[in-house]
């Protein structure tokens, strides 16, 4: 039989879904993308006509908090087509093979579309004692990950462990835990931050790269754009309190229940870009720092390390933990202070012989004549 | 009452032209601006009584005057630059690297007498001497890692050109925390600094009586003939640099 290919419509409406849900997910996901008007058109084009993308999914040093943060989207479109049985051809956590099934499944979807399924890494590598630290089927997950990304249109590093090695590459790194970009080369490796990412961020990924066929924008860290130019900051509700010096003293004070900016509680929104101040979580229910929670700045690289985290300077290096640069500081202005009191002594004995060594010698001049 | 008159010859010499001098005032007024605004920025007061976020914008503004002024830091500490190619000998880049031995050999001789006071008569230098020199470099140093971190952190603020030629910087560093922590730390480096230095001009101004403090202000320091020449023996790097150019 040589029937086509279902197509990302078909699938949909298979499941049960309307035209009309299909076309407010591409709404919504357009939206999110940031997309004009056309480029809906072009999405709902693109999912009507194209197959699905066959897909990879790859978990390492990970705590799958990202397949979870991916089966709570909004939409459910999400959940039930790109991510469900239907798209997934492997992934540990939730496909129905197990053992030396599910290594079958990887290797067949990997023969039958070479340079066309889309690998998605969740998790970090580990690199240290030859990689025994991670080791699926015998195989260590270094191999792993270059076996697949070989023929690899694209790969996507989920979350944090992918994109920066998250908690298992904090100080001091025991395992090497290494980041998907570095271990791979010569592919195209976007970095989805956060721990986890937003369902929606994760979703908006995979049906930019099926709509468009191409990567989309991507910051200096790997990060898209469309997601992850902006600073929880710039798109915080709290921020006109930041502006008028408004500040949480601590978590129980009043400040704290008026909603003052949580800047100084050590909220890291000013320096981590993602979108969980318009997207936000759950649904769009809040997000940390609308539940009174300061920012962690989960989406950007060493996060652990930049702590403590409700302090608003990190620690200074060498120093023990509660010691940060203004400590630091003022303990080399005071041995400053008490360097310059000694040498000041020092120079007024030195000033005394030098005007008494001069008047000694107006004496002999004196005498002279 | 046994009062010292004594006469002596002192020469006029202008060792600090009137862009150096420009320049000085400006860096160091923008420096305690920014020092002062930064700190706030980083360490903002308590403030119990208030009223709606609306109607105050204070911080806002703090953060304004910090950013302005660094670009006046910024375009003056390039002028700087510049006037270290076409100033006097004094201003020349050359002083400020310790390329010549004879500068480290200096080096050892004013820790020596200033620092550790070990000889009583002063060591005379009508330019910076080679510690001094250093130190400079070192803030030169500092200065550009102010900029770099601080218009990185500035360029997602901003939707000007030119802070976002610094946004590499940041990048190298790995994030904008770190960059905010380098930026932090280096503003202790300014305070101790200039601690130092203040109390240093005054030191050599108290036991050297060339008019140290006051030639910042109108550009002469006042020498004894025997001074300068002393001065000019020392000085072979900046006889050298004249005769080359």
């Amino acid at each position: 039989m040589s029937r086509k290919k279902p197509t990302v419509y078909d699938e949909i409406r298979a499941q049960g879904y309307s035209r009309r849900d299909f076309l407010k997910f591409c709404g919504m996901m357009g939206a999110f993308l940031g997309l004009e008007a056309s480029g809906i058109t072009q999405m709902v084009k693109a999912l009507e006509t194209k197959p699905r993308l066959p897909l990879i999914w790859l978990h390492g040093q990970e705590c799958t908090c990202c397949s979870e943060s991916f089966i709570r989207s909004s939409h459910p479109i999400v959940a039930d087509i790109l991510l469900n049985k239907v798209s997934l051809d492997y992934t540990e956590t939730l496909m129905a093979a197990a053992g030396h099934q599910a290594e079958a499944a990887r290797q067949a979807t990997m023969e039958k579309y070479k340079g066309e399924y889309l690998l998605l890494v969740e998790g970090s590598v580990p690199t240290k004692d030859d990689g025994v630290y991670c080791v699926i089927g015998g195989k260590t997950f270094e191999n792993i990950v270059n076996e697949a990304a070989e023929g690899a249109k694209a790969v996507i590093a989920w979350g944090n462990c992918a994109s920066s090695g998250c908690v298992q590459a904090a100080n001091p790194n025991p395992t090497s835990a290494t980041p998907i970009h570095k271990i791979v080369k010569g592919k195209p490796v976007i970095n989805v931050q956060g721990c986890p990412p937003i369902a929606e961020v994760m979703a908006g990924v995979v049906v930019h790269l099926l709509t468009f066929d191409r990567l989309p924008q991507l910051d200096k860290h790997g990060r898209p754009k469309a997601f992850y130019s902006r600073r929880i900051h710039d798109t915080c509700y709290r921020r006109p309190n930041y502006d008028a010096g408004l500040f949480v003293e601590s978590f129980d004070d009043d400040n704290a229940r008026k909603g003052y900016c949580l800047y100084k509680m050590g909220c890291r929104g000013p320096v981590t870009y993602n979108s969980c101040g318009v997207i936000k979580w759950n649904n769009g229910v809040s997000f940390p720092i609308q539940s009174g929670h300061p920012c962690i700045g989960c989406s950007e690289a060493n996060f652990w390390d930049n702590g403590p985290f409700y302090s608003h300077l990190p620690s200074f290096p060498g120093f023990g933990i509660e010691k940060n640069a203004d400590d630091i500081g003022l303990a080399l202005g005071a041995i400053t202070a008490t360097g310059i009191a000694a040498h000041a002594v020092a120079t007024n004995i030195r000033k005394r012989r030098l005007i008494q060594s001069g008047r000694m010698k107006d004496k002999k001049q004196n005498s002279n004549t | 009452m046994d009062t010292q008159i004594k006469t002596a010859q002192y020469k006029e010499v202008y060792v600090w032209e009137t862009p150096v001098r420009f320049y000085h005032w400006i860096n160091a007024i923008s420096i305690l601006i920014l020092s002062v605004t930064g700190y706030l920025i980083g360490n903002p007061p308590a403030i119990t009584q208030a009223v709606e976020a609306s109607y105050s914008y204070w911080f806002g503004i703090v953060r304004f005057i910090h950013f302005a002024t660094a670009y006046v830091f910024f375009f003056n500490f390039l002028m700087r630059i510049y006037w270290g190619f076409v100033g006097n000998q004094y201003a020349r880049w050359t002083n400020f690297i310790p390329f010549k031995k004879a500068q480290w050999k200096e080096v050892v001789d004013v820790l020596r007498v200033d620092i550790v006071q070990l000889q009583e008569k002063p060591l005379v230098k009508l330019g910076h001497n080679a510690l001094a020199s250093i130190t400079y470099f070192l803030t030169f140093i500092a200065f550009v890692l102010m900029s770099l971190t601080g218009f990185g952190i500035y360029s997602a603020m901003s939707d000007s050109w030119f802070p976002q030629q610094f946004t590499w910087f940041v990048h190298l560093l790995g994030g904008d925390l770190p960059a905010r922590q380098l930026h932090h730390i280096l503003m202790w480096f300014f305070i101790v600094f200039a601690i130092i230095h203040i109390y240093l001009t005054i030191y050599h101004d108290y036991v050297e009586r060339h008019g140290v403090l006051s030639s910042m202000i109108g550009g002469w320091k006042f020498a004894k003939d025997e001074d300068k020449k002393a001065d000019q023996d020392s000085d072979t790097i900046e006889n050298a640099e004249e005769k080359t150019i």
